[in-house]
């Protein structure tokens, strides 16, 4: 899961990590409002940032008023305007693609007196199976571009299990930046608070970049990002409530609703699968078969007539689609039974309407194959079956030719 | 010979009277492996499935002799269900759980790791020798004995690899489920490493998936250690970048672990990797 920038200091500030004073704001007057009050506490430099979901905000432009995702304000005047530019404009940047995203919220910020920029961010190390602190004197910069160039400017210290950051390790990160003096003790002190944030709230990753330090010796954080193991929400019901649904694609969200697993793409070929494994294969195989996957779709182990319904639903909301393959293995669920839920789903006004004019494949693999094809087969519907992976391949292949 | 799991299993199964706990258990007694017992807290002492109940791990070792476990204990206990195993001696733990926090399981792996137990999972579909013992939740009718060491992230895309393995006449030595999570027990590598050694093992099929480096650091390894020939499979070409693909830990993430740099070090390390999952089988076939 994610959160919003704001969000995200707000949290940090509970661990006792540096940011600078900033407010969020939905609309221009409370903008304004926030201004002012950042104003009385002797901010002299504003900063208005676009909330959206995506990186390279201050790269990125709006549709409408082209303006730019963080602005730089002198006055309470022009911290007006530049809401006025944002709010209710869709924000294009690198990160969010062509169609861009709304903004609806606002974080109007003190704009600090920057002396240097770092990075420093905290996520798994999948190969170590330990949690990793990297940081970087390139601060401001993709750290997958440092990673990707200049490998030895990124330093790491990787946490013990079960343990919490080490002193000495978070010293070790300091001198890597190069601090010294009063800083130096207060990166430290934000690096040790970062990792606590982090571990404490179940997060999968924890990005500052950059890292200021100011021109009065402070260390703070400029903007961060924060990810959440969704494994772990359960646990984590403040975080829940930050959840901001209008981010986040609303058939994702009317799928998380019925119990799918499902993602949205751009292809014309939706697809309904159970497992994600065989639905990511089942995708590539699409587009080995000269089609584009339209989504990625897992209706989990038990695929039963309201899976098999939800997905239809889903699916022939995109309208992208322009023909649907099923792909079920089976295993301890017999095809049979799979069979007569598709069955009885296609059955269904609403959904038997738009597949009219739809191929529909349906592949049936594993226990009582043969009896799930027969019973497509006789069934009188439009439906096209296959039993073999090859065999649905070919017949994706001729649906979208023809 | 076999790998991991055979006749010798004397399975443990925590999580023993829970929905899916008891039907699997029932399917695993079914396919004839040999469950002795199983644990649930609070119902130590009854009986279930005609078998005992115990209320701890360290238990049922004492009284039953397990060797092996299989846990279908919710995600919020599941790390804690494998760190009881581990500290009580078992050493073969599987863990079919889907959804432990990350943070559970870097704990879990670390008391596994001190105990000396191997971890199979979690977020797998677990490990069968054919004919022998099914411990997890395969449909046991799709596989047959024979020559093929199966490695898979993903549990119907491997039942559908077996599927068509079987069709053409290779059975399998035993297939591992290691499981779609960023943190699991036992990783690609390991597990070639096992079928390397498996007399009975000729070749092996590793099917992997984006995200980390797993299949990578398999495919070097497998470079200079492993004489059977491998065949390959990667998921997820088309996913895009920065979404999670249902598991856990198929994501693509800063530019890491993308499908086609994990096909490009799987064939400069000699091993044959198929383009489509229609075609697992037949590569395979191809190279024997």
């Amino acid at each position: 899961m994610n959160i919003h920038e704001y969000q995200a200091k707000d949290l940090l500030k509970e661990y006792q990590v540096a940011v600078p004073e900033g407010i969020a704001a939905f609309t221009v007057e409370e903008a304004v409002k926030a201004a002012e009050f950042l104003k009385q506490k002797g901010t002299t430099l504003f900063v208005v940032k676009a909330q959206i979901h995506a990186g390279g905000r201050g790269k990125g432009r709006t549709k409408k008023t082209g303006a730019k995702g963080v602005i730089l304000a002198r006055s309470v005047g022009e911290v007006r305007k530049a809401a006025e530019s944002l709010l209710g404009d869709t924000l294009v940047t690198i990160q969010t693609g062509e169609t861009g995203k709304k903004v609806e919220r606002l974080y109007i910020t003190d704009g600090v007196d920057i002396k240097n920029e770092y990075y420093v961010g905290v996520t798994l190390d999948r190969t170590r199976n330990k949690n990793v602190i990297m940081v970087s004197t390139e601060g401001g910069v993709e750290i997958e571009k440092v990673a990707a160039e200049t490998p030895e400017k990124i330093v790491k210290e990787w946490v013990e299990p079960g343990l919490p950051l080490q002193g000495h390790q978070a010293r070790r990160l300091a001198f890597a930046l190069g601090l010294t003096g009063d800083p130096f003790k207060k990166a430290v002190k934000f690096i040790m608070a970062l990792y606590k944030a982090f571990d404490k709230t179940d997060a999968s990753i924890v990005e500052i970049n950059p890292l200021a330090l100011t021109a009065d010796d402070d260390v703070v954080a400029l903007d961060a990002k924060i990810n959440f193991d969704d494994n772990a929400l359960f646990r984590q019901t403040e975080i829940c409530k930050l959840r901001d649904k209008s981010e986040e694609d609303p058939l994702e969200v009317e799928a998380v609703e019925s119990d799918l697993n499902y993602i949205k793409l751009d292809g014309n070929v939706g697809c309904m699968v159970n497992g994600a494994g065989l639905a990511m294969a089942t995708m590539d195989m699409i587009k080995l078969a000269g089609g584009e996957p339209a989504n990625f779709l897992d209706v989990g182990g038990g695929a039963n007539v309201d899976t098999v319904r939800n997905g239809f639903r889903i699916i022939l909301k995109d309208p992208n689609v322009e023909a649907i393959l099923i792909n079920i293995f089976g295993g301890i669920v017999r095809c049979d039974r799979v069979a007569n839920g598709i069955l009885e789903a296609v059955k269904d006004p609403a959904i038997a309407k738009k597949l009219e004019s739809m191929p529909l494949i349906v592949r049936l693999q594993g226990t009582n194959a043969e009896e799930g094809k027969k019973i497509i087969d006789e069934s009188g519907l439009n439906v096209i079956s296959a039993v073999l992976l090859k065999e649905a391949a070919q017949e994706v292949t001729r649906a979208i030719s023809a | 010979m076999s790998v991991l799991v055979g006749k010798d299993t004397r399975l443990l199964v925590q999580g023993f009277t829970g929905n899916e706990g008891t039907f699997h258990a029932e399917q695993m007694i079914a396919y004839g492996t040999n469950v002795v017992g199983g644990v649930t807290p609070g119902k130590g002492g009854t009986r279930h499935l005609d078998r005992p109940v115990f209320h701890t791990v360290a238990e049922a070792v004492e009284k039953e002799g397990v060797n092996t476990s299989v846990i279908f204990v919710p995600p919020a206990f599941a790390g804690d269900a494998i760190a009881e195993a581990a500290m009580s001696g078992i050493g073969l733990i599987i863990c079919i759980t889907e959804g432990i926090p990350v943070k559970d399981m870097i704990m879990a792996r670390e008391i596994v790791q001190r105990h000396g137990s191997r971890l199979i999972g979690p977020n797998c579909p677990g490990v069968i020798t054919p004919g022998e013992a099914k411990v997890g939740i395969m449909p046991g009718n799709v596989f047959t004995r024979g020559p093929i060491g199966v490695i898979s992230r993903s549990g119907t895309l491997t039942y559908e690899a077996v599927d068509q393995l079987t069709k053409i006449g290779l059975g399998q030595s035993t297939a591992i489920g290691i499981g779609g999570d960023p943190v699991i027990g036992t990783k690609h590598r390991d597990a070639v490493a096992l079928f390397q050694d498996d007399p009975e093992t000729e070749a092996i099929v590793l099917i992997g998936e984006i995200g980390g480096s797993d299949e990578e650091e398999a495919a070097a390894w497998i470079k200079d250690n492993v004489t059977k020939p491998v065949v390959a499979f990667i998921a997820g070409r088309t996913a895009p970048p920065g979404r999670r693909m249902g598991h856990a830990g198929a994501i693509v993430s800063g530019g890491k672990g993308t499908a086609d740099d994990k096909i490009k070090a799987l064939r400069a390390a000699g091993i044959t990797v198929s383009e489509s999952p229609a075609l697992i089988g037949e590569t395979v076939k191809s190279l024997l």
